[in-house]
């Protein structure tokens, strides 16, 4: 199978084979891609965990996961990506996992790349690392309007933190156990990876961008299409005016 | 052209709305998705409002004679309707998810006592 997927087994960090671990990987209708995810995860790691969260999905991806071994928790019906995410966080959290790796289900992100987005965390530099498709990263390719949406919501997102990001949108990341407690507390709804970013700034969590490359999608559609994506830029951007005046993001002293 | 009082009160009238919308989301009681219609709303009824020359353009457009602010109402209702049938359509929703979440309690509940 590594000949077939191109991918190494890793030489592991000796930090992380001390860690419980878990992958998260959100999956709407991708029977076709979550095999190949789920096989090339345990290429790189064999003893990382991974929940499957089947989105309202309606083909056989719930099958597919759970042949492959993983735990699936199947959605009754689709809430979005936020909703599905935060359920996987709270299966981590609630099952005591250290570490949790995001991987989208549709093979976007390349799991032989986990050991860059894994490092700064396992050196206890970062709480949240998050893989850029800008930062050194090469040849992304998308549409001029995704670009173009994704610069604007990276310089928002760098005023608002006062950090340099440049992939505000990514959801390949990393995150140790206090960040797996925030996003578990408390998750942004619908597309959460722009409100996420901020919020974990806003708490105080140190966050890293790494280069990565992702691959373009083989099977199925993305799930944000024209109209969609209109919403999306007006409801985060909204979200992110709001946020600046609130004083704390998340109530999270209340939990 | 429109009495000034009539731009007036309902120029703050609007910027109220908007006000309210904005500190609902703030306080985290109305989410940003059921939120941005109800902006869009204030914005187009703040910019007529306050806006009079505009108003009585459209007043014009519209063969509206003698009461330019019967265009507000027009618009303000026309949006009020975009709401509420906005709102039908989450309920329904809601309900779909209501009966789904009801049964896969039910059938869970059935399945623990059988074990138990």
């Amino acid at each position: 199978m590594s000949a077939e997927t191109g991918v190494r087994p890793v030489e592991h960090d000796p930090l992380l084979a001390g860690l419980r671990r878990i992958a998260i990987v959100p999956a709407f209708n991708e029977e076709r891609n979550i095999g190949r995810v789920l096989d090339e995860l345990r290429a790189f790691d064999a003893e990382l965990e991974v929940v499957v969260v089947s989105d309202g999905s309606t083909d056989r991806t719930g099958e597919v996961a759970e042949a492959r071994g993983a735990h699936v928790i199947r959605l009754p019906f689709n809430l979005g990506i936020g909703g599905a995410v935060q359920t996987g966080f709270r299966y981590a959290y609630e099952n005591g996992y250290d570490l949790v790796v995001r991987v989208d289900g549709d093979a976007q992100h390349d799991p032989a790349q986990l050991d860059r987005v894994l490092a700064p965390v396992l050196a206890g530099e970062a709480d949240i690392v998050v893989g850029s498709r800008f930062a050194g990263g090469s040849g992304y390719r998308s549409s001029a309007t995704r670009r173009i949406g994704i610069r604007v919501l990276a310089w928002v997102v760098s005023a608002i933190a006062r950090q340099k990001v440049t992939d505000p949108t990514s959801g390949f990341q990393a995150l140790n156990r206090r960040a797996i407690a925030l996003f578990a507390a408390d998750y942004p709804h619908d597309y959460p990876e722009v409100e996420g970013m901020v919020m974990t700034i806003k708490h105080r969590l140190r966050l890293r961008e790494v280069g990565v490359t992702m691959r373009v999608r083989e099977h199925g559609r993305s799930s944000i299409g024209a109209a969609a994506s209109v919403y999306y830029m007006a409801k985060v951007l909204l979200a992110l005016f709001v946020g600046l005046f609130r004083r704390r993001i998340v109530p999270l002293d209340e939990k | 052209m429109t009495p000034w009082k009539v731009s007036i009160a309902a120029t703050l009238a609007s910027l109220v709305l908007v006000l309210v919308v904005f500190e609902l989301i703030r306080s985290r009681r109305l989410r940003e998705r059921y939120a941005l219609l109800w902006l869009v709303t204030g914005a187009v009824l703040v910019v007529l409002s306050a806006w009079r020359g505009g108003l009585n353009t459209m007043a014009g457009w519209l063969g509206v004679r003698g009461y330019p602010p019967a265009v507000l109402f027009a618009v303000g209702l026309l949006f009020v309707i975009l709401v509420l049938l906005h709102y039908s359509t989450v309920i329904s929703r809601l309900t779909d998810q209501n009966v789904v979440l009801a049964q896969r309690l039910a059938l869970l509940e059935a399945r623990l006592r059988e074990r138990e």
